[in-house]
């Protein structure tokens, strides 16, 4: 047998992340006494290293490496740059939340980073067992990061749920799997390709793998009917957690998603493009509907997530090159939305008052004027308003799903969006129009919490001016 | 029948009926120790298939140590078995439709018709010297090597998790904890101490009274 060894060289930033997640978790056991911010920095550092690793080897050329388990393209360090950036504003908002709650741990940090070791792996995945164990990394360290406000009923209650409920949806992802391995009788995301389209496989055993497959990635994306655990964990978890579950695993689950569906079974686009026209449908429809009863603000957004995967579906149902830019292009704009609204909820935030029911928001123009300009800028994005980049992530999977003949798809979507608008200007109304309980000034929690979501806002609505750029990279990176 | 078959067919009859007892017993020692039995012929198709090492590592892993840590946890805490029961007749129905359901479903799909000796071909039989192991190793440490170590990280974030979930540093007004460094700064003259001080004379032996000792 003759054993090459693989090139290590695509795979760097993984072995740096891997290597300074494993030096932190260490040393923090000694600089926790000593320095308290030690880890943090280290942390955010860390991050900022391998996201400058991967930017300066940047190349669009695909790499393939350690038995065709991993690649490298510009799809995934595309990805991986952007949760790097969701992950700093992450790590930025929660340190002063952690403080304020008693549960300042070295080890959210490292269980951070080890997730984002995970999505990594997700978004890199070239084989069905790497895929599955990047995903099982990332999960496991968000369930043990919800469960850790230990004294909280409300937190266990909800890693419980998603414990669960993500054991069941990765057991039910596995079973799809091994039956596509069945069939094919590969691992490998290329060869399973290969092999379908060459018809040489079983076509009932694929189907049912293929449903398997998708009830698992609906359940991870919270996707109707997959979508019960998310509103209850959203809003169960502690809000510096629920912050980092809402935004940077979105990005890693759409890479599954395409991987497997896109890279691995493009053969098989008839069976998965109807599951996904039910889950698009019914999440659009359902998340809309039930957000506009919400008043606790993390739910409201937990609906809303589920709409918004909706739409990212419409993405994938069109089933062109195009229609997956635009999928992702919808991903990195939700995703950094929802830094921002989380993060408006984490910079409000006091001891004992956690700014999480939209009556808080009453008012908020009075007591904090240019925090309430900011949340002004976040709903009106997340409602799909020009000049806001929300709207051309909207406008940009329209169209897709148009060009693929789905016109009914569309205009559910847009009736959807309008009827969703309802519930983000009822924030608005609330910030701007009602009287608040208190005339006090609301100073955000700490001058850096201010400033980063005001960075993070204002994005939005640059990138909403000036929204080519964005879109050129999510179209090169799959294009090209 | 071949020999083989009838050791086949014996062992996968174990397997199911202990399966069946595991999840119908009302004990839960007694559920985990079918669990066991079922684990063990499992291990035992597994040898007949030539797959000598992963017979052996189920019975070392799952049935040695997995379980035996369930025992003790299961022994450890206080379970209220008529609670646990409670609803049991009345989802029975519901519970044996489902899973006749998804039996008939995984038949349709698993079953002779996609998977049967016809359609894979006859297993490779190979030597009695053929090492399953050697084949194992081979395979984990060259082609699938990277997952290999990130199973690793899997199991390290585990372990944090868990140690992270369940570690409670008391304070230290209840608990004694030993500062480390102090403990090694020490020397001599910080234990001990000469004091000087006046003598002290004993009262005689013969005058002492009870009140004094």
């Amino acid at each position: 047998m003759n054993f090459v060894i693989p090139d290590f060289t695509p795979a760097v930033p993984e072995m740096v992340l891997l290597a300074l997640a494993s030096f932190i978790l260490i040393a923090d056991t000694f600089w926790s006494e000593r320095y308290k911010y030690a880890t943090y920095y280290a942390t955010q550092a860390s991050l900022v290293i391998v996201g400058l690793l991967i930017l300066f080897s940047f190349t669009s050329e695909t790499a393939v490496t350690f038995n065709e388990s991993f690649v490298r393209d510009a799809f995934a360090d595309v990805l991986k740059l952007f949760i790097i950036l969701v992950s700093i504003g992450v790590f930025l908002f929660s340190k002063e939340y952690l403080q304020n709650h008693d549960f300042y741990k070295g080890e959210f940090f490292t269980l951070g980073l080890f997730a984002i070791l995970g999505m990594f792996v997700m978004v890199s995945a070239y084989n069905f067992i790497t895929l599955f164990v990047g995903l099982e990394i990332m999960s496991l360290a968000m369930y043990a990061m919800i469960a850790m406000q230990r004294d909280s009923a409300k937190a266990t209650e909800a890693a419980m749920k998603y414990f669960v409920l993500g054991a069941l949806a990765t057991g039910l992802l596995l079973y799809g799997l091994s039956m596509i391995y069945g069939a094919t009788g590969t691992l490998t995301i290329p060869e399973v390709k290969a092999v379908i389209e060459a018809g040489k496989a079983n076509s009932t055993v694929l189907a049912f793998g293929v449903v398997f497959i998708v009830i698992g990635l609906g359940f991870k994306l919270g996707a109707v009917p997959f979508h019960m655990w998310v509103p209850d964990v959203y809003d169960g978890a502690p809000t510096a957690v629920t912050l980092f579950i809402a935004a940077a695993p979105k990005i890693a689950a759409f890479a599954i998603v395409y991987r497997l569906l896109v890279d691995g079974m493009p053969g098989l686009v008839v069976d998965w493009q109807q599951l996904l026209i039910i889950m698009a449908i019914l999440s659009m429809v359902i998340g809309t509907v039930i957000a506009l009863a919400q008043t606790n603000f993390k739910r409201l957004l937990a609906y809303s997530g589920i709409a918004h995967i909706g739409f990212l579906l419409l993405g994938f149902i069109a089933a062109t090159p195009e229609g997956y830019s635009a999928a992702m292009f919808y991903v990195l704009v939700y995703a950094i939305t929802s830094v921002a609204a989380f993060g408006m909820i984490l910079a409000l935030g006091r001891k004992g008052m956690e700014f999480d029911q939209i009556k808080d928001f009453a008012g908020l123009n009075k007591r904090n004027p240019w925090l309430a300009a900011m949340m002004l800028i976040i709903m009106f994005s997340m409602a799909g308003v020009p000049p806001f980049i929300g709207f051309y992530a909207k406008l940009v999977v329209l169209e897709e799903v148009i060009a693929a003949g789905f016109t009914w798809l569309a205009i559910i979507g847009v009736v959807t969006a309008i009827a969703g608008a309802f519930y983000y200007l009822r924030v608005i109304k609330v910030m701007y129009f009602d009287a608040p309980e208190q005339d006090t000034p609301l100073p955000a929690s700490t001058r850096e919490l201010s400033v980063g979501v005001s960075v993070y806002s204002l994005s939005l609505l640059v990138l909403g001016i000036m929204p080519a750029w964005l879109m050129a990279v999510a179209y090169n990176s799959l294009l090209m | 029948m071949t020999f083989e078959q009838l050791i086949f067919y014996i062992l996968a009859a174990i397997a199911v009926i202990s399966s069946l007892m595991m999840i119908s017993v009302n004990n839960p020692v007694k559920a985990a120790l079918w669990l066991v039995l079922a684990f063990i012929a499992t291990a035992g198709v597994w040898i007949t298939a030539q797959a000598e090492f992963l017979g052996i590592v189920l019975i070392l892993v799952y049935a040695g140590a997995v379980m035996v840590l369930f025992l003790f946890v299961v022994m450890m805490l206080d379970i209220n078995l008529v609670k646990l029961k409670e609803g049991f007749i009345r989802y029975l129905p519901i519970g044996v439709l489902a899973a006749l359901g998804i039996f008939a479903l995984m038949y349709m799909v698993l079953g002779p018709n996609n998977f049967g000796m016809d359609v894979t071909g006859e297993p490779v039989r190979f030597d009695a010297n053929h090492s399953n192991t050697t084949m194992i190793g081979l395979a984990l440490y060259t082609v699938h090597v990277y997952a290999f170590i990130l199973a690793a990280v899997l199991l390290l974030v585990g372990i944090v998790a868990a140690i992270a979930l369940t570690i409670r540093r008391r304070p230290p007004h209840e608990v004694k904890y030993q500062n480390i460094d102090k403990q090694v700064k020490t020397q001599a003259r910080d234990r001990f101490e000469m004091i000087k001080m006046q003598p002290v004379k004993e009262k005689p032996v013969e005058n002492k009274k009870e009140e004094d000792e």
